[in-house]
């Protein structure tokens, strides 16, 4: 998603109106210079030696990420008005708040390493590399949805770029992200698979059984505990006797990082996945937090205070945090920023409108992709009494 | 759940045209670009899993009658060395298949299928796991979404019942939700059925269960002959396998030929062609058709009978009683084990599968 000449347009225009410190601002919004900041919070670690807390990253850096969460949280406002708008259906589960973990993520990653997440996929989705033309019109259920219309919200893939999905069952992601690094180590490939997953899914067997079997082969996994601390609308606390995620893993090393902080983020990812290729698996517990409910249906006032999820978003918003960086370390002025926002709205908006433009799935689209092509033969019609096939 | 196997009463005149190439069911005239009626067996509408009489596929050797296979230069197998032998070529061929499995390594596999496997390619590729069903399962999943073709072996197939929900939606469902993205080649497993008073648990019949899944394939192996044809045929395809193998059946033995061979999947084996009586069925009921079969002969009937390499149960009755009514002489009837938990009495668990004696009182009931 790069974003760089947006950044240096709009910075051009500020150039006549303030000719004196833009420059220096134009120069250095793109610049690659090491900017080296510290977390805000040090990571709490569990039978491993945590990373620094000095995080290197230079402004252009810092400026993507800026702009892809700020596309990333346009996107999921958006679904939350076509979703009450009845053009996206059934299961709805926004992202918002979220948006540092996925890009840190990303940024530290390649994209031959793999990721699979449950589903709350749609930000993910983009950050490996989706579009958003796709992204909603998948929404939508319409053909040129990335997986055809067929999955909807909980079920975005990209298998060109290693993201493995999208999963409607709770917990159920955990083993396929274990068969990934599984297969990673088979075919002695040098990366990793990140296994995403929430507070709510961290009481799974599953999880315990995937890790024992993990820790077991050394295999190249990297669990990724997503802790916005209510599991729909269960409080960890009720949930869970022990909820340091990070410390479940008992024989398993874990680490706590400020999952609303990019820069934490990306340090700890970039750390997991040099230790995962020497160690064997190890746990990433995200401290994060979502300002919609579990889900559309879910308004997320009934089990916790107005005042709790606005004082999150006033003291821990990843896109603020970013935003005070880049103003503080003098690498953009408020207005580039402002207009970067606008910029994400509009395409977000005209990708919107190019997803309403595709069309619904042909009916013969109902029996497809349930096997393999191969035998030649498909079904038609409602009732599949009608079978074509080509003759040798 | 019931397992079953039917009788099916068809016109004589029908069986008569019947090739060799086993549909029971109506469609497989040559030449014909559409057929009417659906071949899959399912009832209703619901999105189906291949497994009964098709159209024709690739299949690679013809599936031609039973036990009698041609070569007399072949070698004799039981029937878990020749699962085996088919799992050994596929893995030497493909360097893709792995297979998974609780003591399926360095134990050889509690009926020995996996025997001398784990030496041969090494612990990677002959994976032991630890007793997690629903993990190892899952995870064999996931490395068929990047390309690995695991053979996950359930140790009784009443274990499997713990992955039901990796099986059902990741296995089945990927495919679709991806919108085809994903294939996921995986071959599951195990022994299951009735028989050597095992107990309830362990007696499960589960492919009424599975058989509502859409995406995967139910396959049974009846001989060494079409078990190993299967495990190569279910290695090679596509689409997720399921393979049933029956406890009492690993020790058959059976000549099979030298040379590779793979059988098709969707195609089911003429057993013995006949006139009167058209009996389907599959797995160990196989052999109890084919002793009441030689009642019959005695008797002065002519009972022809097909091995579903698949398709099971009310379902094929339904389906057969929908698309195929006008074929039919009689109504069908369906024999199939009793709705109840297995028991460990030896008397009592023969009477919850279908012995040859009810196969002949049904067959003569039919046809008065």
């Amino acid at each position: 998603m790069a974003l760089l000449q947006h950044a240096t347009k709009s910075k051009s225009l500020t150039t006549l109106l303030r000719p004196l410190t833009t420059t220096a601002t134009q120069h250095r919004s793109i610049s690659t210079e090491t900017l080296t900041i510290e977390t805000s919070i040090p990571y709490k670690s569990h039978i491993i030696e945590p990373p620094s807390r000095s995080v290197e990253t230079s402004p252009s850096e810092l400026m993507t990420y800026f702009r892809d969460m700020a596309l990333m949280r346009r996107m999921e406002i958006a679904s939350d008005s076509l979703y009450k708008a009845k053009l996206i259906r059934g299961f709805c589960h926004l992202y918002d708040g979220q948006e540092a973990v996925a890009v840190g993520m990303e940024s530290a990653i390649t994209k031959k390493d793999n990721v699979i997440t449950a589903y709350r996929d749609h930000c993910i989705y983009l950050a490996r590399g989706g579009s958003l033309v796709s992204a909603f019109a998948e929404l939508m259920g319409r053909r040129d949805g990335c997986s055809r219309g067929k999955g909807g919200s909980m079920h975005f893939y990209k298998k060109d770029s290693g993201f493995y999905g999208g999963h409607g069952i709770v917990g159920a992601q955990i083993p396929l992200g274990v068969g990934l690094a599984f297969a990673q180590k088979y075919n002695k490939e040098d990366y990793v698979s990140f296994t995403m997953y929430g507070d709510g899914a961290a009481n799974q067997g599953q999880l315990f059984e995937a890790l024992n079997m993990a820790a077991l082969w050394d295999l190249p996994a990297i669990l990724v505990c997503e802790n916005n601390h209510y599991g729909m609308g269960t409080a960890e606390w009720r949930a869970a006797k022990s909820p340091s995620y990070y410390k479940r893993g008992d024989y398993v090393p874990g680490l706590k990082v400020d999952g609303m902080d990019v820069l934490a983020v990306k340090q700890a990812c970039k750390f997991a996945k040099e230790y995962v290729l020497k160690n064997g698996p190890l746990i990433l517990e995200m401290d994060t937090y979502r300002y919609h409910g579990h889900s559309m249906s879910d308004p997320g006032s009934t089990y916790r205070t107005r005042d709790e999820v606005s004082g999150i978003r006033q003291e821990r918003d990843p896109i603020e945090r970013v935003r005070k960086l880049l103003l503080a370390h003098d690498i953009a002025a408020e207005k580039e920023l402002k207009d970067i926002e606008k910029e994400c709205r509009k395409e977000v908006d005209e990708a919107i409108a190019e997803a309403k433009e595709s069309s619904m799935p042909d009916p013969s689209e109902l029996f497809t992709n349930i096997y393999v092509k191969g035998y030649g033969t498909e079904s038609f019609g409602a009732d599949r009494k009608e079978l074509r096939t080509a003759l040798p | 759940m019931a397992a079953s196997i039917q009788s099916l009463c068809a016109p004589s005149s029908f069986s008569t045209t019947k090739s060799i190439d086993s549909k029971r069911f109506h469609g497989r005239k040559v030449g014909l670009l559409e057929v009417r009626s659906d071949n899959r067996t399912k009832c209703g509408s619901m999105p189906v899993r291949c497994k009964t009489g098709n159209l024709v596929t690739h299949a690679v050797a013809s599936p031609a009658a039973a036990s009698t296979a041609s070569s007399k230069t072949g070698h004799e197998v039981l029937l878990f060395e020749a699962l085996r032998e088919g799992l050994d070529e596929e893995m030497e061929r493909d360097s893709r298949v792995c297979v998974m499995g609780e003591d399926v390594g360095h134990y050889g596999g509690s009926y020995k299928v996996t025997k001398g496997l784990a030496p041969k390619y090494g612990d990677l590729r002959v994976v032991d796991t630890p007793i997690a069903e629903n993990s190892f399962t899952g995870m064999g999943i996931g490395a068929a979404m990047t390309g690995l073709r695991p053979v996950i072996e359930g140790m009784n197939m009443g274990f499997l019942l713990l992955a039901f929900n990796q099986i059902s939606n990741n296995c089945g469902m990927l495919h679709y939700t991806s919108g085809g993205q994903f294939t996921i080649p995986v071959v599951i497993r195990g022994p299951g059925g009735v028989g050597r008073q095992l107990g309830a648990e362990h007696s499960q019949r589960l492919e009424s269960y599975f058989q509502s899944i859409p995406g995967i394939q139910m396959v049974a192996c009846s001989t060494p002959y079409n078990a190993k044809g299967l495990m190569k045929a279910a290695i090679r395809s596509e689409n997720p396998v399921i393979l049933f193998e029956h406890v009492l059946l690993y020790n058959l033995k059976e000549r099979i030929p030298d040379e590779e061979y793979v059988l098709s999947l969707e195609e089911a084996e003429m057993v013995r062609p006949g006139e009167h009586v058209t009996i389907l069925t599959y797995s160990r009921m196989r052999y109890h058709v084919m002793q009441a079969a030689k009642t019959l002969v005695n008797k002065g009937y002519d009972p022809e009978s097909g091995m579903r390499t698949g398709g099971i149960g009310a379902s094929l009755t339904a389906a057969i009683n929908e698309n195929f009514n006008d074929y039919l002489d009689a109504p069908i009837v369906c024999l199939s084990s009793q709705d109840v938990p297995t028991p460990y009495a030896g008397t009592l668990e023969e009477w919850t599968v279908v012995q040859p004696a009810q196969i002949v009182t049904a067959v003569e009931q039919l046809c008065r």
